[in-house]
Order: C-alpha cells, then sequence, then structure tokens
C-alpha cells in the first residue's frame, strides 16, 4: 500500500527531538519515524528509531570468496602449465598464500562497501520528502504512514515548533 | 589542543567547499604547468619505449635504478593514508578530522603513479599484461604466481581498490551536501554518485561502522604491500637485498616517508585553499609527535640492516657498503640521506615550536621525503654495482637527465591528481568537521577551562 511521507523542518536539536516524542505520543510507530540530519549524530539523539542489520556477514562472505577466487587462481594457472621450477612443488604454497591472502581481503572490502550500502538502503532511485537545508544545520523529521494519519503529524510537528512542514503521496 | 572555535554548519559548508565552488586564477596556472610538465614526460616516455631501456642509462648490472627507486618511493608514500587514517579512526583521535582525505587521497594518487614505474621499467608496457593477467586461454600460458611481478599487481590492485572504496564511501554525505548546493550538470553528476542519501539515522549509523570496519579490514592489507614490495629485493640473491629485516624495514621506512608526505601536503593544502581555521597548529603538533617515534623506529631498523651486514664479515655483503660509505657520488648521497631523513628532522620535532609552525613542518618533512628517496636509492643502485667475483658483471652507472624528467614528472602526476580531486570534491570531509564541533566542549577546572570532547559509540 502506498504511503504518505510528512516532513517537518526544525531549526534545532532540541525542538526535532521534541517532535519525535510527541509523535510518538500521538500513537505513530517508531519504525514510521526517522530523523535526516546533515551530520551524524549520536546513536538515539532524537529518541529514534535502531533496527538490526547483518552487516558483519559481508565481510565474512566476501572474504571466502576472495579466498576461493584466490586459490582458483593460483592453484588453476600452475595445474594448467605445470612447470617445474627447481625441483620445488608444483603448487608452491608460500606463493599461492600471498595472492590468496590479497584476494581475501579484497573480496572483504569490496563486500563490505556493498554491505554498507545496502544496509543504509542505497541506492535511493526515487528521492522522496527532502529539503536541501538539511545540510545546512536543519534537522528532518520524517514520518512516513498512511494518509489518514497525515493531520496528526502535521500538528505533532507544529506543537514542536516545526519552521516548515510538507508531506508527499505515494511514497514508501 | 587549543585553539578552538565554534563554527556553524552553513560556515563549514562555504569555507571546505569554496575550493570546488570557486576556480580561482591560480588554480588554472599551477593545473597548466602541472600539464605542461607531463606532456614533456610523455615525450621522454615515448623515446624510452622506441629505443629501449638503455636510452636511460640502464646497463648490466645495474638493471633496477631510478624507475624502480621511484616504485618503492611512491608506495611508500601511499601507506601513509591509511594508516593515518585508519589507525586515528579506530583510537578516535579526534584530531584526525581533516587530515584523513587528504591523507587517503594521497594514497590513491601516489599508488597509481607507483605502479606506472614497474610498467614503464619492463620497456614494452603492452607486454605486461601477458605476464601478470591470467588471460591467455588460447596458448594456455599463464602468469608465474611464483614472481614477486604476480605478487605486486595483486598486492597493489588490492590496496588502490581499497583505499579508493574506503574514500567514497565516507564521502557519501559530502557528495549529498554538493548535490543540494549544485545546479545544472554537476548537481545531477553529484546526486548520482550520492545514490540519493537523505541522511536517516540508519544511513549515519553505517557511516559510522564504515569508518571503523573498513579501517580495520585495510589495516592488515597496508602492512602486506610493502611487506610485498620489499620481497621484490629479498626474494632475489642480490646479497645485499637477500635480507629476512627487509619487510617490516621497509614498512616502517614507508610510514615515515608518508605520513611526513601527508603533513607537507596539510601544509600546502592549508596555505593554497585558506583552511586555517580547520587546519590548525594543533594538527601539526601532533603529527609532529607521531613522527617522532615513527623515525626512530625506522632508523632502528636502518641501522639494524646496515650493522647485519657489516657484522656478517662477509665480503659480498661489506662490499655494497663500501660503495655506499666510500664511493663518490654514494657517499656524498649517503650523507645527505642520513642527514636529512634523521639526524635533522627527528631532533627537531622534540621542540614544541617545530612543531607548531607550519613552515618549519613543511622544511623538515621535505627533508625526509628527499632522503627516504634516496635511502631506496642507495639500497638498490650500489646493491648492484659492487664489483662480483665474474668481471663482465662489474659495471658503472650513471643517472640521466631522462631520469630525472620521470621523476619529477611523477611529483608532478600525484599533485596534479590530488590538485584535480581537491576541484571536484571536498578534500576535508565536511560532515566529519561538524560531527567534530558537535562533539567539543569546554570543562571548568578550577580556575581554567580546558578542552573536552565527547566520545562517540560506534
Amino acid at each position: 500500500m502506498a504511503r504518505t511521507e510528512v516532513l517537518g523542518v526544525f531549526h534545532d536539536e532540541e525542538s526535532a527531538a521534541d517532535a519525535v516524542s510527541r509523535l510518538k505520543g500521538a500513537g505513530f510507530p517508531p519504525h514510521e519515524l526517522d530523523v535526516l540530519t546533515g551530520t551524524a549524530y549520536p546513536e538515539g539523539a532524537f529518541g529514534e528509531h535502531m533496527d538490526k542489520h547483518r552487516l558483519f556477514v559481508f565481510p565474512l562472505m566476501g572474504a571466502a570468496c576472495g579466498l576461493a577466487v584466490g586459490l582458483l587462481l593460483t592453484a588453476g594457472t600452475q595445474i594448467s602449465y605445470p612447470l617445474v621450477t627447481g625441483g620445488k612443488p608444483l603448487l608452491a604454497i608460500p606463493p599461492m598464500a600471498i595472492v590468496m591472502y590479497e584476494g581475501m581481503m579484497l573480496g572483504a572490502i569490496i563486500f563490505t562497501v556493498l554491505g554498507i550500502i545496502f544496509e543504509s538502503r542505497l541506492p535511493r532511485f526515487r528521492p522522496g520528502l527532502y529539503d536541501p537545508r538539511i545540510t545546512q544545520g536543519y534537522i528532518g523529521v520524517l514520518v512516513s504512514s498512511s494518509e489518514d494519519r497525515v493531520g496528526a503529524a502535521h500538528r505533532a510537528m507544529e506543537q514542536a515548533g516545526a519552521e516548515d512542514i510538507r508531506s508527499e503521496h505515494g511514497q514508501g | 589542543m587549543q585553539d578552538r572555535q565554534k563554527l556553524t554548519d552553513r560556515q563549514i559548508n562555504d569555507d571546505l567547499l569554496r575550493p570546488v565552488e570557486r576556480t580561482p586564477r591560480a588554480f588554472w596556472i599551477v593545473a597548466g604547468l602541472l600539464v605542461l610538465e607531463l606532456a614533456g614526460a610523455l615525450v621522454v616516455l615515448g623515446l624510452v619505449f622506441y629505443w629501449g631501456l638503455g636510452f636511460l642509462g640502464i646497463n648490466r648490472p645495474v638493471m633496477w635504478a631510478v624507475l624502480i627507486t621511484n616504485f618503492v618511493f611512491w608506495v611508500g608514500i601511499s601507506h601513509a593514508g591509511v594508516m593515518i587514517s585508519s589507525i586515528l579512526r579506530l583510537t578516535h583521535a579526534e584530531w584526525r578530522r581533516p587530515v584523513t582525505r587528504a591523507a587517503e587521497v594521497l594514497t590513491v594518487f601516489a599508488l597509481i603513479t607507483a605502479a606506472l614505474f614497474p610498467v614503464i621499467h619492463s620497456g614494452r608496457p603492452w607486454r605486461t599484461i601477458y605476464w601478470t593477467l591470467p588471460y591467455d586461454f588460447t596458448r594456455g600460458i599463464w602468469p608465474n604466481v611464483r614472481s614477486p611481478l604476480i605478487w605486486d599487481p595483486s598486492a597493489i590492485f588490492t590496496y588502490l581498490t581499497g583505499a579508493a572504496l574506503f574514500i567514497y564511501t565516507i564521502m557519501i554525505p559530502d557528495l549529498a551536501i554538493l548535490r543540494d548546493r549544485a545546479t545544472g550538470v554537476r548537481r545531477r553528476f553529484y546526486a548520482t554518485l550520492c545514490l540519493g542519501w537523505r541522511g536517516t539515522a540508519r544511513q549515519w549509523r553505517f557511516q559510522g561502522i564504515a569508518g571503523i570496519l573498513i579501517s580495520a579490514i585495510i589495516l592488515p592489507v597496508f602492512v602486506s604491500v610493502h611487506s610485498i614490495v620489499s620481497w621484490d629485493f629479498a626474494m632475489a640473491l642480490v646479497p645485499s637485498w637477500h635480507s629476512t629485516i627487509f619487510a617490516p624495514y621497509f614498512v616502517i621506512g614507508a610510514i615515515h616517508s608518508g605520513v611526513a608526505a601527508v603533513t607537507t601536503l596539510m601544509v600546502i593544502l592549508r596555505r593554497f585553499f585558506r583552511l586555517e581555521s580547520y587546519i590548525t597548529p594543533d594538527h601539526f603538533d601532533a603529527l609532529g609527535r607521531l613522527l617522532i617515534p615513527i623515525g626512530l623506529g625506522w632508523f632502528y631498523f636502518f641501522f639494524m640492516d646496515f650493522a647485519i651486514g657489516l657484522y656478517s664479515q662477509e665480503t659480498v655483503d661489506i662490499a655494497p657498503n663500501i660503495l655506499r660509505l666510500f664511493t663518490p657520488p654514494y657517499n656524498v648521497l649517503f650523507i645527505i640521506f642520513i642527514f636529512s631523513a634523521f639526524i635533522i628532522p627527528v631532533p627537531s620535532w622534540f621542540f614544541r615550536r617545530v612543531r607548531r609552525s607550519p613552515l618549519l613542518m613543511l622544511v623538515t618533512t621535505l627533508l625526509v621525503n628527499v632522503g627516504m628517496w634516496l635511502e631506496r636509492f642507495l639500497i638498490i643502485a650500489p646493491g648492484l654495482q659492487y664489483k662480483q667475483p665474474l668481471t663482465y658483471t662489474w659495471g658503472g652507472y650513471t643517472v640521466s637527465i631522462f631520469e630525472l624528467i620521470i621523476t619529477v614528472s611523477s611529483f608532478c602526476l600525484v599533485a596534479l591528481g590530488v590538485l584535480l580531486f581537491s576541484k571536484v570534491f571536498p578534500i576535508i570531509p565536511v560532515w566529519d568537521q561538524k560531527e567534530g564541533q558537535r562533539l567539543q566542549d569546554e570543562i571548568q577546572t578550577g580556575r581554567r577551562k580546558v578542552p573536552a570532547v565527547i566520545l562517540k559509540e560506534e
């Protein structure tokens, strides 16, 4: 079901935190509320809700994939063109370990970055409700709810001292 | 940290995005000169590829000289970025905020420049693809994974990819700021790059985790890269190179030259982009303190490498050191090297006045890199030039003007890369600076107010 987004723009942290409290008091569940800021604040600074995440799985998966590619590359190339040098074993473990290690770390880094982007819910092709003043220090309080709750969200934000309130139908 | 001033978000945006949004005439002049020099270097490279490496004066037995010195030097410089950025992030060092991105960007451009040198040194760059990439399915000939020629590209590729992704991930919120301020094509460009960032609590949470997690992963890579570069030498049977101490010796040397290079860059950026409010004497003080243990650590490894060579009493180990210490021009270069890499800069950093002076830090850190370039050259050239038992391997070597042109060009290439980056993206992390402003405070202790920092949980 399409949802409606309501964005209130606040001048300072106190009034934004107050708006989140009022919205919770008006019956909006935590997962319908979000806070948009231009810089990082300590977690829970606005009383916002935090979901669980699985980011830590990504580097492990990436490392395993990278290690496997490294093994395939090093063992595969030596077996495909078997050339014994200096009477040493065909599959020379120390040099293989170097390339496999680099492959493992490369996989871990690439998957971590993909994981961060994925867990941040990016890329976001539809911009949604947003105000450029947020990157100038203003705080946005965002409500994503059903259309019949828009009025309640507006009232709560007005009471908290929002400088500007806008809504957009069909987001979510 | 004493020099603090409260800045608003709008003021931080205006100050730090000024280099991106306005282009002073000095930018075009500097960029033009750098491009002109690089065009000259392309002509020299064309001649090298046409006539062969002999054109540069490289001949048996000194087959590795200035080009490979440049390779090791720039890999070394590239180490500071991630070292500074990762360690300072992991330890929550507050003074990192204006330093990290410039250091990371220096890593990327130094590494790209470093990677060019083995390719140039091959003499036939187009053939390097045969030796490094497993693509020749038709003939079934594959790269030799037992050769350092394969280890180097794999390590550099991993480090370069990691560093570039690190910069990009941490820069996404700044790209959103640029999107909000730009118009037209530039707005579309930044909007695409920032992936639709809105600054939700969840997005900021993962920004915080990204800094810590990628730092932790990339830190071992940075150690591995210069270890692998050192094995290019240590795996060879050249007596003065065949040493087990080379990996840690090269890594600490890379950190010594790299942190010095970051300090040099910070002084130049501060002056060029008028960032005095953000890069303060406190930052140079902190970098100076960091450089002292690094410099002392490097000297310990240098001395160990040198002393063990003499202690062994082996003629083949002593011969290159005799070249370095007593034979012109290497003995002159050795004196310049030891004075500029250690004797002048390291003791001077013990003085607070030196550490807090951008000009003196510029001079001392430039000296370090002059010395560290010479250190690499003195490892490579005399190591190959000593008189071996068979007379047909005796030979001299003189640095040619063309090698010097290529060396100067490598500095121009890195400078141009950093300059262009700072024209398109903010060279100081804007959102990080704003966060730093929010988390700083002052505490009344007795009759004094002292600066305090609130640590944020990640």
